[in-house]
């Protein structure tokens, strides 16, 4: 048996209210409002950024030395040569022995890499592979793209023991529909028109691949606990489930007004809000939708119950805040050139030898751990700074990313350049030892407290734009849930 | 056995330009400005110099790297020349080279110049340059500029010892009146105004709890300082000023990768302040110490440093400042000058600086500022940030 043996999700802190996006842009084109609130990457999130915290969610708990392999699903990489899903496995601080893949340019990519993941596993060319699906899409500023896109993660654990859900069975669709393209030139989608996309793609190849595998696999709507598909629209979305003959209760929420259209991992995030309320016995169908659909027939069994301690979809859901401006939401996603006055301009080099040399604690956030005196250390020294011990070189790999601290001082700089400021840093001091000094996030200045407790966060460090780089480290933020 | 500098090397001459927003004058320009009145100062001519060093931080954004900008601006006659850097404690390192030299008997007159050009940065506060932490560390650095890792200290001093942010601002902003109203008396000083409680607590927020005026300014400047083998100084003045301690502290490494210590106060000071004592051979500060220049970069560096140095009791700084200690008339009146609050941090100058008070109050020479019989003075330089720096302690007498 193979299938999905562990499920995380992330979904970004700040949400807005379409009408906000609406009061501000709603003068140009008033037919773009839509309803509800979509999620909203803070400025140091990217796809990468977000697919690392919905893997670290879905690997809570486990050894992470035994994952061999792990996809990247995303059509917003921030690197086109440059293995992003290299960056992830390094953040995560999965052994190099590890295939890595990035499956990129279509909405499709997400289904794809689990899809190819079952695979491999299935074939015994691997045991445990970790898929991370994430967007971070741009609709150009006053379009139905900029209301519709939202952004956030899904990251799904396939192997062969302690399935929690197996995969019985795939169907695909391959069609080149471009009703939504982006060339390397462009930095926001373009689409064509919506009639013509519901009607002509999104509308006839979910339900074509939907029914192409119950056909398959000889199944009837009432065998299916839950049907899981993206929404572009919200009445073709409840027609698709309906002319399928399923009702409304076998369809699962969509979060189009929760988080909105997530891109690649759109279906993987709506499939792990499903696993979250899933039984042992249940059959649920996974259909993704861009430049085509692939379908993928699931049997959740008795092992789903052992899945505690995840945030997925539920609890990011309810732990949110509102943005509150549109102006800081074309900011944070630099879509705005702001002012960052003359010390926002000023980024030193980045030596790529650096990066190399000590990606374990730049990327990995491992420092060492004493082997004489046991007094963690970040960044990893070679000489034990506790001055009663004074051991050199007798240390271990010791990993702080997965650990929570506290905030042992912190403050709010107004000087020091930050898209929203002010620019919070402190100093943590780690549950279980070991100190360092971070920058804080998705907070307000106003509700930090000395002692009060934080956790790790992968975040963009800085934009190096004389050399378009995005240099990654991890922040503290408040326990998010 | 090394018995340590006191009363070996003698201060004949010192010269300090005005310190501020010197749009008119270059680095170089100022260095020869300072350099003019020190060799006046000590009577002395050019060619008698057999040494020079000088301190400069930032040599990106001034005069740039090694010890040539001094030799060349200067016309020093190939004499040995070095470049001394140690974040703010630059100056004193300058100071420190000189009087080592002369010391050791390797030179009977050495040459001590401090200079710092820092507004040709282009916006305000010290300049962004990302490596100064070192090309690794600043990937892992937190996006900080200074008075937010001083501000830290603030918040964890206030926390550790039960003030509400509203009675710690107004122990730091009582800091801040005091050499202010010291500053006003001060020609050379860059700001020359009082300010009022109300004036510092109500100031914009800089770095929280830190507001405008709980922050020294950033400003060009330099200071030069010829010191000469103590046997030799009478023969130069009169009043000399002798030397009665050199000591450096820098951070072992404990503070910022061990959790003991508490952010609440500078361990290097400590060290640093012991020794210098010992090498003074002062058995009680409070008492002996006649009046200091400490780092106060920030109000609230100023307040930890009454503690650091043992003056004040540990956590209770709050009731000598209340008291009135520190100011200008009284017990021991701290930054006589102005301090770095109203001169600015021309960070290769500072340290000069402040022994250019100290001396101008041993011989009698302050003004306004005057302090009765002065005996000891104590400067103090803070390099860095609090969990990893490096000290300067200084004292000077006649």
């Amino acid at each position: 048996m193979v299938g999905i043996t562990s499920y995380g999700a992330y979904v970004p802190l700040y949400r807005i209210q379409r009408m906000t996006i609406y009061q501000a842009l709603g003068w140009l084109n008033p037919a773009s409002l839509l309803p509800g609130e979509k999620a909203v990457a803070n400025y140091d999130e990217d796809s990468l950024t977000m697919a690392v915290a919905a893997s670290v969610d879905c690997l809570n708990g486990l050894e992470r030395d035994q994952v061999d392999g792990l996809f990247f699903a995303s059509t917003t990489t921030p690197y086109k040569e440059r293995q992003n899903a290299g960056i992830i496995a390094t953040a995560l601080d999965l052994r190099p022995e590890v295939r890595t893949s990035d499956f990129a340019t279509s909405l499709k990519s997400g289904t794809g890499a689990l899809i190819s993941a079952y695979d491999a596993v299935s074939s015994g060319s691997a045991k445990k592979v970790l898929v991370c699906a994430s967007d971070c899409r741009l609709g150009k500023p006053g379009g139905y793209q900029e209301e519709i896109y939202g952004d956030g993660a899904a990251a799904l654990l396939l192997g062969d023991k302690d399935v929690i859900a197996s995969i019985e069975g795939t169907y695909s669709l391959s069609y080149d529909f471009s009703d939504n393209w982006r060339s390397d030139e462009d930095k926001f989608n373009r689409t064509w028109e919506d009639r013509w996309i519901r009607d002509e793609g999104y509308g006839k190849f979910i339900p074509e691949a939907i029914s192409g595998l119950m056909k398959k696999y000889d199944l009837k709507p009432q065998d299916i606990a839950k049907v899981v598909y993206p929404c572009l629209y919200i009445g073709a979305h409840a027609g698709i489930g309906k002319g399928l003959g399923f009702d409304k209760s076998q369809i699962q929420d969509h979060l189009f007004t929760s988080i909105g259209n997530t891109g690649t991992g759109y279906s993987l995030m709506i499939l792990v809000a499903a696993l979250e309320e899933a039984k042992a016995g249940d059959k649920i169908i996974v259909a993704s939708y861009g430049n085509g659909s692939d379908a993928v027939l699931l049997e959740v069994t008795k092992n789903i119950k052992k899945i505690k301690d995840r945030r997925a979809i539920k609890k990011h859901l309810e732990s949110k805040k509102d943005l509150g401006l549109y102006e800081k939401y074309v900011t944070f996603r630099e879509v705005l050139p702001i002012d960052t006055g003359g010390r926002g301009e000023e980024v030193g080099p980045t030596q790529m030898t650096i990066l190399w040399r000590d990606r374990k604690w730049l990327l990995g956030l491992c420092g060492s751990k004493c082997r004489r005196c046991g007094t963690p250390q970040y960044p990893p020294q070679e000489v034990c700074a506790n001055p009663k011990c004074g051991a050199v070189r007798e240390t271990d790999d010791y990993r702080f990313s997965d650990k929570k601290g506290h905030l042992f001082t912190y403050t709010g700089d107004i000087l020091a350049f930050s898209p929203s400021p002010p620019a919070i840093y402190g100093t943590v001091d780690f549950d279980g030892g070991g100190r360092w000094m971070f920058d804080v996030n998705d907070c307000e200045l106003d509700s930090l407290q000395v002692g009060m407790p934080v956790e790790m966060s992968f975040r963009r460090k800085f934009h190096d734009l004389a050399r378009h780089l995005y240099v990654y480290f991890w922040k503290a933020t408040p326990i998010r849930a | 056995m090394a018995d340590g500098i006191k009363d070996k090397v003698a201060i004949i001459g010192m010269g300090c330009t005005k310190f501020g927003e010197r749009w008119d004058k270059s680095a170089n320009n100022l260095m020869v400005d300072a350099f003019l009145e020190a060799l006046e100062d000590a009577g002395i001519e050019k060619k008698d110099i057999q040494a020079g060093w000088i301190g400069t931080c930032y040599e990106e954004t001034s005069v740039g790297k090694s010890a040539i900008p001094l030799s060349i601006t200067l016309k020093l006659p190939f004499i040995p020349a070095t470049r001394v850097e140690n974040f703010c404690a630059t100056g004193s390192e300058s100071l420190r080279g000189a009087c080592y030299g002369v010391a050791s008997g390797a030179f009977d007159i050495a040459l001590a110049v401090g200079v710092e050009k820092l507004k040709d940065t282009g916006y305000g506060g010290l300049p962004q340059t990302d490596s100064q932490v070192g090309t690794a560390y600043r990937f892992i650095f937190p996006n900080y500029t200074p008075p937010g890792m001083f501000a830290m200290m603030g918040t964890r001093y206030f926390a550790q010892y039960g003030l509400t942010p509203q009675e710690g601002k107004h122990v730091l902003a009582r800091i801040t009146v005091k050499s202010h109203h010291n500053g006003a008396l001060n020609p050379k000083a860059h700001l020359r105004r009082e300010v009022t409680i109300e004036d510092v607590v109500n100031a914009p927020i800089v770095a929280w709890p830190l507001g405008l005026f709980d922050c020294c300014g950033v400003s060009d400047g330099a200071a030069a300082a010829i010191v000469c083998r103590a046997d030799m100084a009478k023969k130069f003045r009169p009043d000399p000023v002798y030397v009665k301690a050199l000591q450096i502290a820098a951070s072992s490494g404990e503070e910022m990768f061990c959790t003991d210590w508490d952010y609440a106060h500078v361990e290097t000071t400590v060290h640093a302040a012991k020794r210098a004592f010992k090498e003074a051979g002062i058995k009680d500060p409070r008492k002996e110490v006649s009046m200091m220049e400490v780092h106060d970069c920030f109000s609230i560096t100023e307040l930890t440093i009454y503690e650091d140095l043992g003056i004040s009791p540990r956590g209770r700084a709050k009731e000598d400042i209340e008291a009135g200690f520190y100011d200008l008339d009284g017990k021991l009146p701290c930054q006589p000058d102005g301090g770095l609050k109203c001169f600015g941090h021309p960070i290769g100058a500072s340290g000069l600086r402040m022994m250019y008070e100290m001396y101008k109050q041993l011989q009698g020479k302050a003004g306004p500022r005057q302090i009765k019989n002065p005996k000891f003075g104590l400067t103090h330089n803070m390099g860095g940030i609090p969990p990893m720096n490096v000290v300067s302690v200084c004292i000077a007498g006649l």
